[in-house]
């Protein structure tokens, strides 16, 4: 028993978490009673009995369970391992619930979580769409309501679309730049711990007294300052999620700057991994923005600051400047990773080298660079100065073109390939063009200020971030976990299944989106309960095209269940490949490499005769042939 | 190489597709009623955006389908496709080209907006009140005199709408007028438009404001100017001391540039 509690794992775990909550409790009335104040308070948005523990008790929980052991041994004077790798690797899937430094580890841990809040955060969509079936309350009260769209929300995009890419890159990246592990092992770990506790704080908010948060994923002020006590799980919540974000991006940043093998140079790049860099980019210098702004918040619900109350001087449009500033950078966070997948696939499966390959990496650094300056045009209904609206209308129309860059470059890489269509990755990268586009061009008009006065605020928005976030980051999330399965898995996944997920998801996605713009533009206005009759007959159909897309989804848990304990097993490189991850076993060895291998070309050599991407340790000099490079010459 | 491939069918049929999408989608009717001046700017704004936007998306939808019928691998060929890695004349071609559409996009835009927001000789002046979850409006031009939950309009004259809002954010939207505009706690924003047709519509808030935000409407009726003064001459209760008091309190943060337009 002493043993299971000195030993880092979930019993010491456990106990950090309760040792750190009652910390801050204790703390709380303490210093309440000692400035002579009542030992709670229960005023709506304050309760900071509640909101201490919130803090010191994930704390102690990812100090219990082994977070930071290595760095407090070190810190202490006592004996470290350097090269310790009894936390590396995973014999059973046992060890996936341990703290583990392994990075194709902590990829799968990420899938998998992020994975458990998607269908959370899916059965949220099914309750949202059959209670809107039919105008008129049937289901939920509009209370409720508010809480099940703003927590659907708020789980897709902080604990899944953002992590599931950092998940896939976590297994894959490493291995795509020929490097052993990330460069901060025990640091990734520690960034995908953090990720549960954000999960579960957002979800635990249904806890709280006055219900889950319900001020949508946005939490505008006043709306969220003055909300019951829920709002501050998201407050909290967003903190752990954007650490671990965070994070991550800076692990990611120096993994590819200074581990890549040997002739890796940044031109010979896959472009998964120049995504990375770029999202990881966005993420290091936009994030805090969103944290900072939900500290603000919290302080001005718990200890009557006055950053957005206006009886107090404060400014309650300044919110929605910091949130955006983080928040629209933050959906090309979930898109360009995606972009990446999307190359990688389409230039596999067309047998081709990516068409325009360096104007694709310049695409998404100026991708990184504009998306610093649109933020504004959320909010050209919001009351801003309303000179702002024009140049943000101009960059934001702007970005239109790096993006059309991309989708114009990957039907270039189609054009005298060799398509084939048996892998169901290859579908969704096919059909995400077409969706993404649609996605795409309602971007360009929500960007026109005109047309944004009339459609901002309605169904018009719903549609259009679901075919940029559904249509858009969650095909390409589709596509990544098929094409990478059989590497991760080592087993390959059924077909037939994937094609019925594949159409489902297709059908879906197109009758429960594409009619949401015309109920949008007619005059339905977004986060609504209850709705006009007029439009009662569009949402019918909305909600059953939502109940197949949710059906469908569970032929993928099903196909990928399955597959990873029954399915055939996989070679190492099913696909035929040119990327290194694809030279190595399936799944790989448990430090990727036995040798770093030397990278002598570019990543997309398809059809180059005698052209090689890598060479692996111990295979012939001879095999190498020098590598055309040309870029630009049909 | 390029001559290789049907260049002049494949545009053929990029603009066969483009004239049957337009075709179909600029003869609805999206927004529904118009019933504003900038309503109908609005709406060609959006007709030109579908025309350009069905070209854009048959471009790639015939440029997709036929590399998917044309290029196809044939079952059991496992060679590779021709090692083409890209042609500078094309790439620049397809980032100069949409940079033109888009900011020929971005100058009809600006346009359109300043047309719509283009202040009158002697507008009304209609001062908009929200709250946790009714609209109450008042007239300030005619003795302050307060209207709760139906806001009535004169046709054919200008109205300059003052919002304030006494707790969070709601927002204004008449869709057949085609503008919307947030109540900010704290300052005042300013939405103009002309109404050019009678009718009621309805005032609905788009603006997630608490529970009770669904059902956060209310009755907007456009009629002639005798009826109008009629109504306004009804009217008894005069604007509450606190609404009142947002307005005077309540910092401008877009005043309409006196004197810049039709004066």
């Amino acid at each position: 028993m002493v043993a299971a509690i000195k030993r880092p794992g979930w019993i010491r775990g456990a106990l950090g978490a309760l040792l750190g909550a009652a910390f801050g409790f204790a703390l709380v009335v303490a210093l309440r009673k000692a400035s002579g104040l009542p030992a709670y308070q229960t005023e709506q948005t304050g309760y900071p009995q509640v909101v201490v523990p919130l803090i010191s008790g994930p704390l102690g929980f990812l100090l219990g369970f082994g977070c930071f052991d290595y760095w407090l041994r070190w810190a202490a004077g006592m004996p470290t391992i350097p090269e310790d790798h009894s936390q590396h690797g995973a014999k059973s899937w046992k060890d996936y619930f341990r703290f583990n430094t392994d990075h194709k580890v902590i990829g799968i841990q990420y899938i998998c979580t992020t994975f458990f809040f998607f269908f959370i955060g899916g059965l949220m969509a099914m309750l949202i769409r059959a209670e809107l079936a039919q105008p008129g309350t049937q289901i939920v009260d509009a209370a409720t309501y508010n809480s099940l769209f703003s927590t659907h929300a708020v789980l897709m995009i902080f604990v899944f679309v953002i992590p599931v890419f950092a998940g896939i890159a976590n297994y894959v990246l490493p291995l795509m730049i020929g490097a052993p592990d990330m460069a901060f092992p025990r640091l990734n770990a520690l960034s995908f711990w953090m990720l549960p506790l954000a999960g579960l704080l957002f979800i635990g908010s249904f806890l709280a007294p006055g219900g889950a948060f319900d001020a949508g994923w946005t939490g505008y002020a006043p709306l969220s300052t003055g909300a019951p006590l829920g709002q501050s799980f998201f407050n909290l919540g967003v903190q752990f999620a954007g650490a671990s974000s965070i994070a991550t991006a800076l692990n990611f940043l120096v993994t590819i700057i200074t581990m890549r093998a040997p002739g890796m140079t940044f031109w010979r790049m896959p472009l998964l991994v120049w995504a990375n860099l770029s999202t990881s980019l966005l993420v290091v210098a936009a994030t805090p923005f969103i944290a900072g702004v939900q500290f603000m918040v919290l302080f001005d619900r718990a200890m009557h600051t006055n950053f957005f109350q206006f009886a107090g001087g404060g400014d309650v449009v300044s919110y929605q400047h910091i949130f955006w500033f983080y928040s629209h950078p933050a959906v090309y966070i979930m898109m360009l990773p995606g972009f990446g997948i999307i190359s990688e696939v389409i230039s596999t499966h067309a047998r081709k080298p990516i068409f325009g390959y360096r104007l694709m990496a310049l695409a998404l650094i100026g991708i990184v660079v504009l998306s610093y300056s649109v933020w504004a045009h959320h909010m050209f209904v919001a009351g801003m100065f309303s000179w702002l609206r024009v140049p943000m209308m101009i960059t934001t129309l702007l970005i239109a073109v790096p993006t059309g860059i991309k989708i114009f470059s990957w039907l270039g890489t189609l054009y005298f390939g060799k398509i084939h269509t048996y892998s169901t990755a290859m579908l969704f990268a096919l059909a995400f063009i077409v969706t993404f586009t649609i996605g795409g061009i309602s971007g360009v008009m929500l960007g026109m200020v005109p047309i944004d006065i009339h459609v901002s605020d309605t169904y018009f928005i719903v549609a259009h971030i679901h075919f940029v976030l559904f249509g858009g980051s969650v095909f390409t999330i589709f596509a990544g976990i098929y094409h990478w399965f059989p590497k991760i898995t080592g087993r390959m996944y059924d077909e037939k299944l994937g094609r019925v997920h594949f159409w489902g998801t297709l059908f879906g996605t197109w009758v429960t989106f594409i009619p949401m713009h015309w109920v949008g533009m007619d005059g339905m206005p977004r986060r609504v309960a209850d709705y006009a009759t007029q439009f009662g007959e569009w949402n019918l159909l909305i909600s059953c095209g939502a109940f197949i897309l949710g059906a469908v989804q569970l032929v993928f848990l099903y196909n990928m269940i399955v597959s990873w304990r029954f399915g055939p097993r996989a070679t190492a490189n099913p696909w035929r490949a040119k990327s290194i991850e694809w030279l190595v076993s399936s799944p790989p060895p448990i430090f990727n490499f036995d040798e770093i291998p030397r990278v002598v070309g570019g990543p997309y050599e398809f059809g180059v005769p005698g052209a090689r991407h890598a060479i692996m340790a111990g295979e012939s000099v001879e095999a190498e042939a020098p590598a055309p490079t040309a870029v630009g010459t049909p | 190489m390029y001559g290789r491939l049907p260049i002049a069918k494949m545009l053929a049929a990029t603009l066969a597709m483009t004239a049957a999408i337009s075709a179909v989608m600029v003869s609805i009717n999206w927004d529904g009623q118009e019933a504003s001046t900038a309503a109908p700017k609005i709406d060609d704004l959006l007709n030109v955006m579908i025309v350009l936007s069905s070209f854009v998306f048959s471009l790639v939808v015939v440029m997709l389908f036929y590399a998917l019928w044309k290029f196809k691998a044939k079952p059991g060929d496992e060679s590779d496709g021709e090692p083409i890695h890209g042609n500078t004349r094309l790439e620049v071609a397809w980032t100069v080209i949409p940079t033109i559409i888009v900011l020929f996009g971005a100058g009809y835009s600006w346009s359109v907006l300043s047309d719509i927001e283009k202040p009158a000789d002697n507008p009304l002046t209609v001062d908009v009140f929200s709250q946790q979850y009714a609209w109450s409006f008042g007239y300030p031009g005619k003795d302050n005199v307060w209207s709760q939950g139906e806001l009535h309009v004169p046709l054919n004259r200008q109205v300059q709408f003052k919002m304030h809002s006494q707790d969070v954010i709601h927002s204004f939207w008449v869709p057949e007028w085609r503008i919307k505009k947030d109540n900010v706690p704290g300052i005042t924003t300013t939405a103009i438009v002309t109404p050019d047709k009678l009718g009621a519509y309805q005032l609905i808030c788009t603006e997630l404001c608490g529970f009770g935000h669904a059902s956060m409407r209310a009755k907007v009726v456009v009629e002639t100017p005798a009826d109008f003064r009629k109504w306004v001459g009804g009217l008894t209760e005069k604007v509450p001391a606190p609404l009142a008091e947002s307005v005077v309190q309540d910092t401008e943060t877009n005043p309409v540039p006196v004197g810049s337009g039709g004066a």
